[in-house]
């Protein structure tokens, strides 16, 4: 049997680290990007763009994240795409992410007065000019504290993956638990590891939320 | 390649569909009763007890906070009987599922406890009534009225947490569809089946929690 030292589960840990980093950056990128297209369904003029968005939200925000993965994992062979845990884990996120980021926007999108709109059509813009130049980075700037408080829910979040088999820091803790049998010194660490990524975004949104209740 | 649904498991399925939902429910009613009371303890216990405890409640706040559900399931349950704790799956479950909730739960009512305005206790003292009074009669009932809707989506997101705990083998929804997919080798629809069957669950709660809300708690929570 191999001995594994402190610093050998340490750094086999920080390697499958570097996999929970990137899953994150993927999900929230990809999330940013489908979830500006939710929001702007979910803002349309046209009811029927409102209510599929609505729709769309409510059922990811309804379902837990893992059957969504689980979903992802199965139901996408059966389009024929051939599929790796990885891709699944990126696109199970991605959906995830985008439903909750489009309802946070649509929040700040809501919370702008009216005048905002009425303004903007005065001076001349269409609607999509009116959405890029007034409405968006307003929407944006104020939400920001949330939307910085949801990529630390998605960065916990991606340790859903290591169910349907893909190999980020949770999984490779189970492989290493299973070869050292220390579960209290691994999942120690591998809190450790996630409270360090954590912790620092969280209290960014706090600070961001305490300057903005301060203006 | 064409693959085409197959459903026809489903008949034979649904005792154990059912069995698992129970479940599920069972762990979500314990731990919002244990969740609620713990996160109301928590939250007076950071305001008015002493320094060590507020900290100690701080600490406990933003480790839950910042790491993974799965990850404290994982050390609860496997983890803590190597310091001589050991836990069956369903106590393990649910004792993780309260403390994972109690952390966002007590900021929630934290904020509500704060939302009282200081003229309800002194006026409540001014009439006499000793401080555990004044808290239980007077100044919790109106912080819950004004933290309800947190409170019940915090509770539904810890229902839809509830999934993961499949992963120690408690009998619960997910573990059924485990179960099912494997027999009937139709994971995509058992998956889906499930799927709709929380959403069923989180709708059908939010729906409960809201009118228990306004019976318990008097018109105006929504």
């Amino acid at each position: 049997m191999i001995e594994f030292t402190f610093w050998d589960i340490l750094r086999n840990l920080l390697l499958a680290a570097r996999w929970t980093v990137l899953l994150s950056l993927a999900a929230f990128v990809g999330g940013a990007v489908v979830g500006m297209i939710v929001l702007f369904f979910r803002i349309a003029k046209n009811k029927w763009a409102r209510r599929l968005a609505s729709g769309y939200i409510a059922l990811f925000q309804g379902t837990p994240l893992l059957m969504q993965l689980f979903l992802m994992f199965f139901g996408l062979p059966m389009l024929g795409l051939r599929i790796e845990p990885w891709t699944a884990a990126v696109l199970g996120l991605t959906f995830f992410a985008s439903a909750y980021l489009a309802e946070i926007w649509r929040g700040g999108v809501d919370a702008l007065p009216r005048g905002q709109w009425d303004a903007g059509a005065s001076l001349g813009l269409h609607y999509l000019q009116e959405l890029r130049l007034i409405i968006l980075p307003q929407a944006f700037s104020i939400t920001r504290a949330p939307t910085v408080g949801f990529l630390v829910q998605l960065i916990k979040s991606t340790a859903l993956t290591s169910i349907i088999g893909f190999e980020e820091l949770v999984r490779t803790s189970n492989a290493i638990n299973n070869a050292t049998f220390e579960p209290f010194k691994v999942y120690g660490l591998v809190a450790l590891i996630f409270f360090v990524m954590c912790f620092p975004l969280t209290q960014y949104a706090r600070s961001l939320e305490q300057r903005a209740a301060a203006r | 390649m064409t693959y085409s649904l197959d459903f026809g498991w489903l008949a034979g399925a649904t005792g154990a569909i059912a069995r698992g939902a129970a479940t599920t429910i069972l762990l979500i009613a314990v731990t919002t009763l244990a969740g609620t009371l713990l996160s109301i303890l928590g939250a007076a216990g950071r305001r008015n007890g002493p320094l060590l405890l507020k900290r100690a409640i701080g600490v406990y706040v933003e480790v839950i906070r910042n790491t993974p559900f799965l990850v404290q399931l994982f050390f609860i349950f496997f983890g803590l009987p190597s310091i001589g704790v050991r836990l069956d799956p369903v106590l393990a479950a649910m004792l993780a599922m309260t403390l994972n909730m109690a952390a966002y739960t007590i900021e929630i009512v934290g904020a509500g406890l704060d939302a009282v305005p200081p003229g309800q206790t002194e006026a409540a003292l001014a009439l006499g009534l000793r401080p555990r009074q004044v808290f239980i009669k007077i100044v919790l009932p109106q912080a819950l009225k004004v933290i309800y809707p947190a409170l019940t989506s915090q509770i539904v997101i810890m229902m839809l947490e509830s999934a993961v705990v499949s992963q120690i083998a408690v009998r619960e929804l997910t573990y059924e569809a485990d179960m099912l997919q494997a027999r009937t080798f139709r994971a995509f629809e058992t998956y889906f089946v499930v799927t709709m069957v929380y959403l069923i669950l989180s709708i059908g709660l939010r729906r409960l929690l809201v009118g228990g809300g306004r019976r318990l708690l008097g018109a105006g929570v929504s």
